[in-house]
């Protein structure tokens, strides 16, 4: 799926990296826990989650995933919003609830993003 | 192939914790090491840095490139762990309120860097403080 096609099906707005937004995901992962996106999230993976602090985006990178979506209208400060344009890293929020973000993208075609 | 860095960890940064392993991860994408291995490494380092940013005194990441591995070695001056077979137990945590807002202290971090190393060393001294040793091989 085109991340693109996430950010339509979430009508999520962007908040940095729109120049992915042609590029490809294949899987997600739903958390609010890093240390559970750390051990058991695939590389590649859209993280959607409800945290906004920094250590979210280190996560990412440090895990090599695909991009973030904030949910639950979750907004992060301009400090993260910069860091996140730093990394070139696509970021977006959604109105939706980490629930319901998770089943539009899984009913459309994304797959989980377990490790086992 | 022989290259060395080392990093200080600041208790409590919350802010800027996470640094340290942005630049070893850019420094082993700069050395050519495959992104597997990377990958490996950065999430072991960066469990390390979240540690002795949560829990530590503040202490010292030193990353050491060798021919044949990788090596990454984190150690504190104390506090120190005064049971080590409960701090590797999965689930089990002593992390404050400060480090779940951030999404951390599920007692997943020691766990999860001897997962992600192929050789992991650990000691600590209640008072003396905690040495991680974690090797990857190249």
């Amino acid at each position: 799926m085109k991340l693109s096609r996430v950010q339509e099906l979430l009508e999520a707005v962007v908040l940095s990296g729109e120049s992915h937004l042609d590029d490809e995901v294949l899987t997600g992962f739903g958390c609010d826990l890093m240390s559970d996106v750390l051990c058991f999230a695939r590389e590649d993976a859209i993280l959607l989650t409800g945290l906004i602090n920094k250590q979210v985006l280190n996560t990412v990178d440090m895990a090599n995933m695909n991009s973030i979506v904030f949910v639950r209208n979750k907004m992060p400060s301009e400090d993260v919003i910069k860091m996140a344009q730093e990394m070139n890293l696509l970021v977006m929020s959604t109105k939706y609830i980490l629930f319901e973000a998770c089943g539009m993208l899984y009913a459309n075609g994304l797959k989980g993003a377990h490790l086992r | 192939m022989s290259y060395e860095l080392v990093f200080e960890v600041e208790r409590g940064d919350f802010e800027t914790a996470g640094g340290a392993s942005r630049k070893i991860k850019k420094t082993l994408q700069q050395l050519g090491i495959s992104s597997k291995i990377i990958r490996k490494v950065s999430i072991a380092g960066y469990e390390g840095e979240m540690n002795l940013a949560i829990h530590s005194w503040g202490g010292t990441i030193l990353l050491q490139v060798e021919e044949k591995e990788i090596i990454l070695t984190i150690q504190d001056s104390g506090p120190g762990i005064p049971d080590l077979h409960l701090a590797m137990t999965e689930g089990w945590s002593t992390a404050g309120v400060e480090a779940q807002r951030m999404g951390f202290g599920a007692g997943m971090g020691l766990p999860n860097m001897d997962r992600n190393a192929d050789h992991f060393e650990i000691e600590s001294k209640v008072g003396n403080g905690t040495k991680i040793l974690m090797k990857f091989f190249l």
